[in-house]
């Protein structure tokens, strides 16, 4: 058995789409019929099998296809990865994160074996077989934590904690819903937060910041987050702004089903044991809208929750400019009878 | 989001006496696994069932991050104490089972030092122990200065001059001897970060002059030994769960919530993690705020108690637990 990985781009022909078991296991993050912040936070901890959560770092069909353009944005822009002096011992910690759980989840793709500090790590589908020595960073081809993320879906925050806060100071960061790595490395938490509006107001961040700061060892956690992207574009940076942004001109009536992708980060966070930091993986899910509206429930919620957007979530999300349309094309597919509770599809 | 700790079932390994009132209990895993990495400066928090009680006190973890077969605490035994000390020391054999928690860290090294500068005052060199296993293992720098009644009672203090050397300097008081502090401070590196673990008193002064001296407060790092405080008995009602409870003498407020079947979040029982933090209800009387997580203000307007030290005198407390 095993995973059947995509051939399939993320850019210039986007020839990237879920298979239909991955648009049934898709993460849909609303749960009622309409959105607002919340301290969306509970403990990552095991779900269904054939959900997302079925292993803790999810891999999925789109493995290969994304770690191939990671390494296209690495090759034309090296400031995606970046890592202050001090992390390093952190990044030791991220990588064995992620080759023990990787392993653990998926031992027909990965296997990880260990012999005190000497370690071996065989990935099947990159085809990569290294003999290492844990802890020192000359035995590696690149430092530890971008060794790993190059091998690992999602984008990954390595979060130092000190003073009761916690610094941005190491991270991969390449499949971003619109925000900078190099300008926010160093950054507090309430720095990089500071563009999100009205959550300042509602004491979100000083409540998040307070739970983060006491995640405890084996005791992860995780939310939901969601924006919109046009096209299947993983890479929505604002270093390549010039490159997606007028996407959004292009929505018209007859596209929207294929260009218009709910773009959902399952975000999880993990204390580092060596370091004492707190690793945060934003893992990013994509579905076009005419996948998504196969679910009928899906297709009814959404048109609800997007229609009753407040204009400001509405602007900072960047949907804007084609929620009118999206809204309308929706619109057809809800019937108005209730939506069950959850975020299944029924 | 209740965030304590998993556990961990373990056995005793060893039990060795230090000195007159040091003991070190060593503890493996009782499956035989590997314990959880952790990082110089943890704590874990041992259950101890004395009798019909339950005993939870935090200790430092003191053996090196580097060797996880086996997790090391140092108890310094207090006649006139709580009892968590006594029970380790008169009850706790090798061979015993107990259940600790995973490793928590509330005093951790900063990373970003050029420079580690540590204070330790008695007991409160066990962290350090670990920190400088970590530091010394990745050519970190730093330099230990520890204060000790005599030599006999040193913990350690021959164990860190094997290691260490010239980096550690050894202060008697029997011997008038004491830490040249204000000329320690002044002359240190930039990049240096200071950390400070040992009685309140000496915390308190280290933490005065660094300040006095122009040490930015993030590079001043300490940890408090705080053992919730004895007190005169006193009642709660706890409102959520519809329960009244009385807080015995040498009974913690949170430990009597425990005791009654209600269990909040903790961390550090120390008074410094802000989880066990509890809202006030009603009151009618006078907080014993013995915290160092709510600010002035808030143990000035009586809305919010930390059970694990704090107290309470006077004729009725409602919380919302």
């Amino acid at each position: 058995m095993g995973i059947t990985f995509r051939k399939e781009t993320f850019r210039d022909d986007f020839t990237f789409k879920n298979s239909p078991e991955h648009i049934r296991r898709f993460p849909f993050p609303f749960h009622e019929d309409s959105y607002m912040y919340a301290v969306n936070i509970e403990p990552h901890v095991l779900g269904p099998k054939g959900s997302v959560l079925e292993n803790l770092i999810d891999v999925d069909e789109h493995y290969v296809a994304e770690m191939q353009d990671r390494a296209l944005v690495l090759a034309e822009d090296p400031l995606r990865c970046q890592s202050l002096p001090h992390m390093t011992l952190a990044g030791w910690d991220l990588l064995e994160l992620l080759m023990e759980q990787q392993a653990v989840g998926y031992p027909e793709h990965f296997t990880l074996s260990r012999d005190g500090d000497k370690w071996r790590w065989i990935n099947r589908p990159l085809g990569i077989d290294d003999s290492f020595t844990f802890g020192d960073v000359s035995t590696l081809p690149y430092g530890p934590m971008e060794y790993i993320t190059r091998q690992s879906q999602g984008d990954f925050c390595i979060l130092d904690q000190r003073d009761g806060n916690l610094w941005m100071d190491a991270g991969m960061v390449t499949t971003q819903a619109d925000w900078s790595l190099d300008f926010d490395i160093g950054m507090n938490f309430f720095e990089w937060h500071a563009p999100v509006p009205l959550a300042h107001e509602k004491g979100i961040f000083t409540r998040a910041l307070k739970f983060l700061t006491n995640i405890q060892q084996g005791k992860p956690a995780r939310r939901l987050n969601w924006t919109m992207t046009i096209n299947p574009r993983l890479d929505t940076s604002p270093e390549n702004y010039h490159k997606w942004g007028p996407d959004r001109a292009t929505v018209t009536p007859e596209n929207v089903g294929d260009k218009v992708h709910l773009r959902v980060e399952l975000q999880s966070f993990w204390r580092l044991p060596r370091s004492n930091g707190i690793v945060f993986p934003i893992r990013c899910y994509l579905i076009k809208m005419d996948e998504l509206v196969t679910q009928p429930k899906w297709a009814r919620r959404l048109h609800r929750v997007i229609r009753d957007l407040p204009d400001e979530l509405a602007n900072y999300k960047g949907l804007t400019r084609y929620r009118r349309t999206l809204v309308e094309w929706l619109s057809k597919l809800d019937d108005g009878s209730p939506t069950s509770p959850g975020f299944g599809p029924d | 989001m209740s965030t304590g700790t998993t556990k961990l079932d373990v056995v005793v390994s060893d039990v060795v006496p230090v000195n007159e009132l040091v003991t070190r209990f060593h503890f493996r895993r009782r499956d035989g696994q590997l314990l959880p990495t952790f990082s110089g400066g943890a704590h874990v928090v041992v259950e101890m069932r004395d009798g019909e009680r339950t005993r939870l006190n935090p200790y430092s973890l003191m053996g090196s991050p580097l060797d996880t077969r086996e997790y090391t605490i140092s108890v310094r035994r207090d006649d006139v104490g709580r009892g968590g000390s006594l029970f380790m020391h008169r009850h706790v054999r090798p061979g015993m089972e107990m259940v600790i928690s995973y490793p928590v860290n509330l005093f951790s090294l900063d990373l970003r030092a050029r420079k580690h500068l540590m204070l330790a005052g008695g007991i409160g060199i066990t962290p350090f122990m670990a920190q400088t296993a970590q530091l010394a293992a990745e050519g970190g720098n730093f330099e230990l200065h520890y204060t000790c009644r005599t030599a006999s009672l040193g913990t350690y203090a021959d164990v860190l001059k094997d290691r260490y050397d010239r980096r550690v300097r050894l202060y008697h008081d029997d011997r008038d001897e004491r830490i040249e502090l204000d000329r320690l401070l002044s002359s240190q590196p930039l990049g240096t970060h200071l950390y400070v673990c040992g009685p309140s008193g000496m915390i308190g002064w280290v933490r005065d002059r660094a300040a006095a001296l122009g040490w930015p407060t993030e590079t001043v790092h300490f940890e408090h030994f705080a053992a919730p405080q004895p007190g005169a008995p006193f009642d709660v009602t706890l409102a959520v769960s519809g329960k009244t409870i009385r807080v015995g003498e040498q009974q913690s407020l949170l430990e009597a919530i425990e005791a009654a079947g209600v269990d909040p979040p903790y961390l550090c029982r120390g008074g410094v993690c802000g989880q066990c933090e509890t809202n006030v209800i009603a009151h009618d009387g006078k907080f014993i705020h013995n915290d160092h997580w709510l600010s002035e203000e808030e143990h000035r307007c009586g809305k919010k108690i930390m059970p694990c030290v704090s107290r309470f005198e006077g004729r009725s407390l409602v919380l919302e637990r």
